[in-house]
């Protein structure tokens, strides 16, 4: 029971969690950066914040309405793939998914605490952690996409082409 | 609630944050990996007969510089703020309005201020205001420089030059915006030429250019083995299509030279690229006697000189036009390239043209004059074929590109460079049947750099072609979203190198092509087989193998 009524509440206060959330997000990048992430509108001109903003308001929901890895993945990915090619270290890159919880508690933790909500709070954390999780995953899977790609990219173009024509051949000047 | 963390406590021991910005000039440098391509091979670097060929590692400390290294840059700028004038009212103009610091794709992918152009800008502008202007020298003297944007010439600041110049593609995006034109993309190209005094090139383009120099093109393909790729193809489209093209190489007295740029040759998907011109040359002979060459010389299109100096530029853009002359054709068709037409319309005319001793382009086929290449006398294909389509000179089945839905990515050298904009999606728009934009601010003049041009498509510095690509990949990402879109079409080589990993990171469901290889896939060859596959090998709509209709 508790955890619906949690489930309202939050809903309630959607957008302001989430516009506090991205707060969060946006303060992980330089101050000038940051504040275009925040104020850019367009998704084509901004689309590292406005990725942030759809993703975001998706894993809000999946969060309060209980996470499973198909529903939060098209939300997710495209957030920890951009925080994978920027200048962040692992923890860093998804240290933003656990920053829901001071965001939750710090703002509402009173309110949800008179309302004797704690317990379902706490249950809903761990979804948090469940979403660091698959965020490491993701993580993980990003940087070995990028490995291979370091690894493979023009020269396998090339070897491709030239392998098709049955010119491979080795030169011992190189 | 009050002993709970605060956000940026919550990994006490982790710092999540970055540094905050006391003003960019106290942002300390720091080099990634991942963001910068390798120091150059000292052999190429001596191959061009550029100065101080060494080993050098940007990680370590020590650069191994010449001792009079600051001199070297102070003379250096010296030289260039008096020979280009643009350059020095770049340097005095600039208001720091701001218009242009969230136009550039490396700032929105990276976060990283100094990927706005103004700061961009800003690095060398610091160091000309220290040293050239008269404010900067008295308020430098008296300690307060920074004040006015002014500040010495040190080795970190050599090194945030290396390392911010090597983060540009010279797409000139950032100037679309600019209420007074600067070009932060000249900006860049002075950075770098000063940087290369020093011995500072990076090896992915001081290798390619050392190739172009010895065999003619980037990769060091010998003429033969050109040849044999060619003829390669030739088995290939035969086994497509029934029919044996016929390519012509180095002949002297042909009509027409034909350059392309050597990744067309050399490098999947741009190989299917050449077997279109093939293609579309073969039926254009049989048809209207068109007398093409190609040449195992001049096998290279591109122009990695432009992104070293202006002199490496001229010297590889000169190659061109001394096998034209050499094979005595008439005038020069150029293939889907970016850079090559970014230095055949901006620079040519005054580096090595006017080109006198060729004709003024006239297609053979249908007449026209192509008014706009009067003086450099090189035709690009995307403007021949549009003009072939237009004069119904071509017997197309547009049904067989059916199994694509294709968006056209605008090249930065074609389109900002040249103004190649609807050329290429005339040609698209009559050989496809399903053809869809990107949203307005991401295409035409104001299109996203594939961000890995100007020499940075290399394999080392992948998160930098991620991030600086992530603009392009994101609106991709949103047609392919709304309407299905699975091929990404463009005209420039190395668009075709390298947004393939762009879209396997991004957007892994879209694939890359070149423009001729959609023409060619559409067009009736006299005399060939029912087609069941495209170039490409892949069964047709409507085939047997074909299990999607
Ligand atoms: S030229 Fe392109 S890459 Fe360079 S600063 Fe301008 S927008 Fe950025
Ligand atoms: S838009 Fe032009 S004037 Fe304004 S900051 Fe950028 S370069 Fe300077």
């Amino acid at each position: 029971m508790s955890q619906k009524n949690l489930a309202l509440f939050l809903e309630k206060r959607k957008s302001a969690v989430v516009s506090k959330w991205f707060d969060e997000v946006a303060a992980s990048y330089a101050p000038d950066a940051g504040q275009f992430l925040k104020k850019q509108q367009d998704p084509f001109s901004n689309p590292v914040g406005m990725s942030f903003r759809d993703g975001l308001s998706g894993l809000f929901d999946q969060v309060v309405h209980g996470i499973d890895r198909e529903g939060a993945l098209p939300f997710l990915d495209p957030l920890i793939r951009i925080r994978a090619v920027q200048a962040f270290t692992p923890s860093q890159a998804i240290a933003f998914i656990f920053s829901l919880k001071t965001v939750l508690r710090r703002n509402f933790g009173k309110e949800i605490y008179a309302q004797q909500l704690q317990e379902a709070l706490v249950e809903l954390e761990s979804r948090i952690d469940t979403l660091g999780f698959l965020a490491f995953d993701l993580f993980m899977e990003c940087r070995e996409k990028i490995y291979q790609l370091k690894a493979n990219t023009e020269r396998n173009t090339i070897y491709r082409a030239f392998a098709r024509a049955g010119l491979i051949k080795e030169d011992p000047e190189n | 609630m009050s002993d709970l963390p605060k956000s940026d406590e919550y990994f006490s021991q982790i710092d999540h944050k970055p540094p905050k910005l006391t003003g960019w000039m106290d942002t300390p440098i720091n080099i990634r990996k991942g963001m910068y391509c390798y120091a150059s091979n000292p052999k190429s670097v001596e191959t061009l007969g550029l100065p101080y060929a060494r080993p050098w590692n940007p990680l370590e400390d020590d650069w191994q510089l010449p001792e009079n290294w600051q001199q070297i840059i102070h003379e250096g700028l010296k030289e260039r703020l008096e020979r280009f004038r643009s350059f020095k009212i770049f340097m005095d103009i600039c208001v720091r309005c701001g218009a242009c610091a969230d136009k550039c794709h490396f700032f929105l992918g990276t976060g990283d201020p100094k990927n706005m152009p103004v700061l961009r800008a800003e690095l060398l502008r610091s160091v000309y205001r220290n040293d050239f202007t008269a404010a900067g020298k008295i308020l430098a003297k008296a300690g307060f420089g920074k004040q006015i944007g002014a500040r010495p010439m040190t080795l970190d600041v050599l090194k945030e030059w290396w390392y911010y110049f090597f983060q540009c593609t010279e797409c000139r995006r950032c100037s679309v915006f600019c209420p007074y034109g600067i070009d932060t993309a000249e900006i860049t190209i002075i950075g770098r030429e000063l940087l290369n005094l020093l011995g500072l090139n990076i090896d992915w383009i001081a290798t390619p250019v050392a190739n172009c120099y010895r065999t003619g093109n980037h990769l060091g393909i010998q003429p033969h083995a050109f040849k044999d790729m060619l003829e390669f193809f030739v088995d290939d489209i035969e086994e497509i299509t029934g029919v044996r093209v016929d390519p012509q190489f180095n002949k002297k007295g042909a009509d027409i030279l034909f350059i392309t740029p050597s990744g067309d040759v050399f490098a999947d998907p741009g190989t299917y690229t050449c077997m279109g011109y093939m293609i579309l040359f073969h039926f254009l002979k049989e048809k209207y006697g068109f007398d093409v060459t190609w040449s195992t010389y001049a096998s290279e299109g591109g122009n990695f000189g432009f992104f070293t100096s202006h002199e490496t530029m001229k010297r590889l853009n000169a190659k061109m036009y001394l096998e034209a002359k050499r094979l005595g054709v008439k005038w020069i068709l150029g293939g889907e390239c970016g850079h090559m037409w970014r230095v055949i319309n901006q620079y040519m005319d005054t580096m090595n043209g006017p080109a006198d001793f060729l004709e003024e382009p006239v297609s053979p086929i249908t007449g026209t004059k192509f008014e706009n290449a009067k003086s450099t006398k090189m035709v690009h294909i995307a403007e021949f074929t549009a003009d072939l389509i237009k004069h119904g000179k071509l017997d197309l089945d547009v049904r067989r590109n059916d199994h694509l839905k294709v968006t056209f990515h605008d090249s930065c050298n074609p389109a900002r460079g040249m103004g190649l904009l609807d050329e290429p999606r005339y040609v698209i728009k009559n050989v496809c049947n399903h053809f869809y934009e990107m949203p307005a601010n991401t295409i035409r003049e104001q299109t996203f750099c594939c961000g890995s041009g100007a020499g940075l498509n290399a394999g080392e510095d992948m998160e930098l072609r991620m991030a600086g690509g992530l603009p392009r990949a994101n609106a991709v990402k949103h047609v392919h979203k709304k309407h299905g879109v699975n091929m990404l079409a463009c005209v420039c080589a190395i668009d075709r190198a390298v947004l393939p990993a762009l879209m396997e990171y991004w957007v892994p469901e879209v694939d890359v092509t070149g423009l001729h290889e959609l023409v060619a896939n559409a067009l009736i060859l006299p005399g060939e087989n029912d087609r069941e596959t495209d170039l490409r090998g892949e069964p047709l709509p409507g085939t047997e193998d074909d299990t999607n209709e």
